[in-house]
């Protein structure tokens, strides 16, 4: 028997493309603007979204989704905003994907919302392969970390949308070198925009917020146009 | 470490493919882009794994690297980059604008009995 080649040309990922496009419909349709936001481990992911919830709550309805090897640990403190929230345990998968979004939205997505917040794994690498049908995508680095980690990590500073530096608060005290920083995530996503953030002081947060409010009216509009 | 999950869907993916054409498959050749996050020793290890106890048992996988290209506005030129540097043109060493090739994860083709 002679071998032979037959083509298939057919992404690997289009099963989670083809969900988080339908997610990304749904989510159009019951205008919701969704961000999700990943980072290292330990970067304040948990502490920046509290925030943001506890800010949000006021004007807007909001929720959110978080992804976790293991412990419920997250849910719980973002449940201090008293925003619902969901918890993703992954086992021991290093991501989230578009299956596992929609199979945590259903019978839960608490419904009229304006935001819908969903925090990755912290992990650097493989979150940049899948897509959650989100409308923006913030990828957290704390000023701890050092500032040459868009260097190290270009794949995923090259799929967001936003970069969040946070503990701007120990900036001083661990000689964070900012214009570094900037030029760094500037070599691997050029024009990307950069918002410095304390997630404890609050400072940086009224700028993240009108972002939001941003986001928000474009996607009514958007609405509206349709 | 995603690459599991990674050989799951490439053998999903190809075991529909082989199912629709009747077809018994000894190879699948895939296309990885340098960019595509996925590295190719630990999807070759997770392969056999993923197509343990499904029709692609004992098959191969055959990975083909797709290098990075990326236009260089400044150049106004197309641009094999490096993995380590890819946002530099090679040339100019100025910021390149667009990737064009390289984020590929692909089932390219089924090698099949005749």
């Amino acid at each position: 028997m002679t071998p032979r080649l037959m083509e298939v040309r057919k992404n690997v990922l289009k099963q989670n493309d083809v969900l988080a496009r339908g997610l990304r419909d749904e989510f159009r349709a019951k205008n919701v603007a969704v961000v999700s936001l990943v980072s290292s481990p330990g970067s304040g992911k948990t502490a920046f979204l509290e925030k943001t919830l506890t800010l949000l709550q006021p004007r807007y309805r909001v929720a959110a989704l978080v992804g976790d090897l293991a412990t419920e640990n997250d849910a719980a403190r973002l449940a201090r905003s008293r925003a619902p929230v969901k918890q993703i345990v992954t086992g021991t998968v290093c991501h989230l994907d578009a299956m596992m979004v929609r199979a945590a939205l259903d019978n839960w997505l608490p419904a009229p919302l304006d935001f819908l917040f969903i925090e990755n794994v912290g992990n650097l690498v493989c979150p940049s392969s899948f897509d959650l049908g989100e409308d923006l995508r913030l990828v957290l680095l704390s000023v701890t970390e050092g500032e040459d980690k868009p260097l190290k990590y270009p794949t995923i500073f090259n799929t967001a949308d936003i970069a969040v530096i946070t503990k701007m608060d120990l900036a001083e005290a661990v000689e964070f070198d900012a214009e570094l920083c900037h030029r760094n995530i500037q070599s691997v996503r050029p024009g990307m925009r950069i918002l410095p953030v304390s997630s404890k002081t609050g400072a940086g947060m009224d700028v993240w917020l009108d972002l939001l409010t941003d986001l928000r009216e474009h996607k009514l509009h958007a609405a509206d146009a349709r | 470490m995603h690459e599991l999950s990674i050989a799951l869907s490439i053998v999903e993916l190809a075991n529909e493919e082989a199912a629709q054409r009747g077809v018994h498959v000894n190879a699948v050749h895939l296309r990885i882009g340098r960019l595509s996050g996925v590295a190719k020793d630990a999807l070759l290890s997770s392969y056999d794994l993923a197509a343990a106890g499904t029709p692609l048992e004992g098959s191969r996988l055959m990975i083909e690297e797709i290098p990075i290209t990326a236009w260089c506005s400044k150049c106004d030129a197309e641009r094999t980059v490096d993995a380590s540097e890819w946002f530099t043109c090679p040339e100019c060493r100025s910021p390149v604008s667009q990737i064009l090739a390289g984020r590929e994860l692909e089932v390219f083709a089924l090698e099949v009995d005749e």
